[in-house]
């Protein structure tokens, strides 16, 4: 007790962990909020996909840079617009969609991946080693415990921002999430909706998956949004419910894994998916009890 | 002017034809019964009163103060899934998404028509139940108080009995007789219920091999009416 009460403090003490902290609770209410739309149009992986189109991007973009002789002052300049583009294909739903959902989210992640693995291994970029990225989009390139400032602002900025979208188009969201057909006939316009999610989403995955890597932000995408969906009854119960969740899950990951020194993200992952038992649990036995 | 007139119109998607050469008409207060076989383009054709679906010919106009957008609509089959978490309140709601632009949230007003349509429907007592866990019949009453809040004029319902038992058919015809003579909501409705047809509506569309549109009375006397009538049983 005394030991972990001492290693809890000391880690407090460094700013490093506060940072982390932030940063980890900001990601995780985000990713909750629109895992909620993403689970319920069938996009649960997308998070998956879209990190796999980074490192496909990133790849290009490294490939280029060798190619042509220059240097970008950031890789974002390449891979955020590409993975902003991928999003964009995914989500665009409708009657011309001959590819649906899951389908072509494996589509694209495989291939992206694919792309990215055959161009690294035709033109061998000096600068990286292929298996050491393809760790990193999977468990983050940054770790988490060595945030600094910077990134907590910018994270929090976009965080603030988020949220206002979303609370502001909350509506909107739920219309065309429930039924499309119904809101483009009477005069919501779905295209630019879902095109603006679109956007969001891929935003978000591209500055988590640098933090906190693809493996946690496809589980913060699925795992509160699938818990809350045990319990509650309706679409802002359920949304309220998961970014909760989400926080709370996030939070105690984190605690414990400074304390037992365990990866950060896996024990996330870990606690996400007890609460999520536990949440079934509890809908299970509420059925019970009524019927 | 009629609330909506689709002149030559021709129907299909990618390129094939299904219908040709649709004219047809529909005024206030009308209740237009839309029959024929399974396959004849009955569900097309409302998607393309609605918009979703462009026509490859011909025209779709609305008139009389109508605009497309303002058209109540009741799908055959939902896309909804089956583990959608969303209360009756919520889903009701969403009907006037379509009108509220840019704005966030519902106003006041809206939130009490809202009220009224649900105790139009009868179905105050689900107001706070989870959509997923009402029985067909019940949904289909929660979509047409949906549908109810996107419009005060026309109601286009496709098929809104399929599925449903005799009892709770017959109520659901019975309220949606209502809407149209109590409340003056023009209602066009697919079916393949002949003896509903007959009974509620005022014209008949029946698309197919033969195309007719005209009053009850006309389809009745018609070749392709009577027909039809005894082919589907309307001996009732
Ligand atoms: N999305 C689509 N793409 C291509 N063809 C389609 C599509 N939807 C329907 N069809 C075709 O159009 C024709 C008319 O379909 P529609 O759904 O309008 O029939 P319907 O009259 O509503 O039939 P039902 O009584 O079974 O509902 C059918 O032959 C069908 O195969
Ligand atoms: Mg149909």
């Amino acid at each position: 007790m005394e030991t972990l009460i001492s290693r809890l403090t000391a880690s407090f003490g460094m700013i490093n962990a506060w940072y982390a902290m932030i940063v980890g609770v900001l990601i995780a209410l985000i990713a909750a909020l629109l895992g909620v739309t993403l689970v319920l149009k069938r996009f649960s992986y997308i998070g998956d996909g879209l990190s796999h189109v980074a490192f496909g991007a990133l790849t290009v973009s490294a490939v280029l840079q060798m190619l042509f002789h220059f240097q970008l002052p950031d890789d974002m300049i390449i891979v955020l617009p590409i993975t902003v583009i991928a999003a964009i294909l995914l989500l665009r739903t409708g009657q011309n969609t001959k590819i649906k959902g899951d389908a072509a989210v494996a589509m694209i992640s495989v291939g992206a991946l694919a792309i990215g693995y055959l161009l690294m291994n035709i033109f061998k970029p000096k600068s990286s080693n292929v298996s050491g990225d393809v760790c990193s989009t999977l468990f983050g390139s940054v770790s988490i415990l060595t945030l600094e400032l910077k990134d907590v602002i910018v994270c929090g900025v976009l965080t603030l921002i988020i949220l206002t979208v979303f609370i502001l188009f909350y509506n909107k969201i739920f219309s065309i999430t429930f039924d499309e057909d119904f809101a483009k006939a009477t005069g919501t316009n779905a295209a630019a909706y879902n095109l603006l999610l679109s956007v969001i989403i891929a935003v978000i995955i591209v500055m988590a998956m640098d933090l906190v890597g693809s493996l946690l932000i496809s589980a913060l995408v699925i795992f509160p949004a699938l818990s809350a969906m045990r319990v509650c009854k309706s679409f802002k119960s359920v949304t309220v419910c998961a970014g909760i969740t989400s926080v709370c899950c996030a939070f105690s990951g984190m605690l414990l894994a400074i304390v037992a020194g365990t990866p950060v993200g896996s024990t996330i992952v870990a606690v996400d998916l007890v609460v999520f038992i536990i949440f079934t649990l509890i809908g299970i036995i509420k059925k019970g009890a009524k019927a | 002017m009629a609330l909506l007139t689709c002149t030559n119109l021709c129907l299909g998607y990618d390129g094939n034809e299904i219908v040709h050469d649709l004219n047809f008409c529909v005024s206030a207060g009308d209740y237009l019964c839309i029959v024929g076989e399974n396959g004849s383009g009955k569900s097309t054709l409302m998607k393309t009163i609605l918009g979703l679906l462009p026509p490859m010919s011909g025209s779709v106009v609305t008139g009389d103060g109508l605009k497309q957008n303002e058209i109540g609509y009741l799908p055959q089959q939902t896309a909804i899934q089956k583990d959608f978490p969303a209360s009756v309140r919520e889903i009701v709601y969403s009907g006037f998404q379509g009108k509220n632009g840019l704005r966030p949230f519902y106003s006041a007003r809206q939130k009490q028509i809202a009220a009224e349509n649900i105790r139009k429907i009868g179905i105050e007592a689900l107001t706070n139940r989870c959509y997923r866990e009402l029985s067909g019949g019940q949904q289909q009453r929660v979509l047409l108080a949906r549908a109810l809040c996107a419009t005060e004029k026309m109601l286009l319902l496709d098929e809104p009995a399929a599925g449903l038992d005799p009892k709770v058919t017959a109520e659901l015809y019975r309220i949606i007789d209502d809407l149209n003579q109590r409340y003056g909501i023009t209602v066009i409705m697919i079916s393949h219920d002949i003896d509903a047809a007959m009974r509620y509506a005022t014209h008949i569309l029946h698309i197919g091999k033969q195309v007719f549109f005209g009053s009850k009375q006309e389809f009745e006397n018609s070749e392709t009416g009577s027909r039809f009538i005894s082919l589907t049983g309307g001996d009732a």
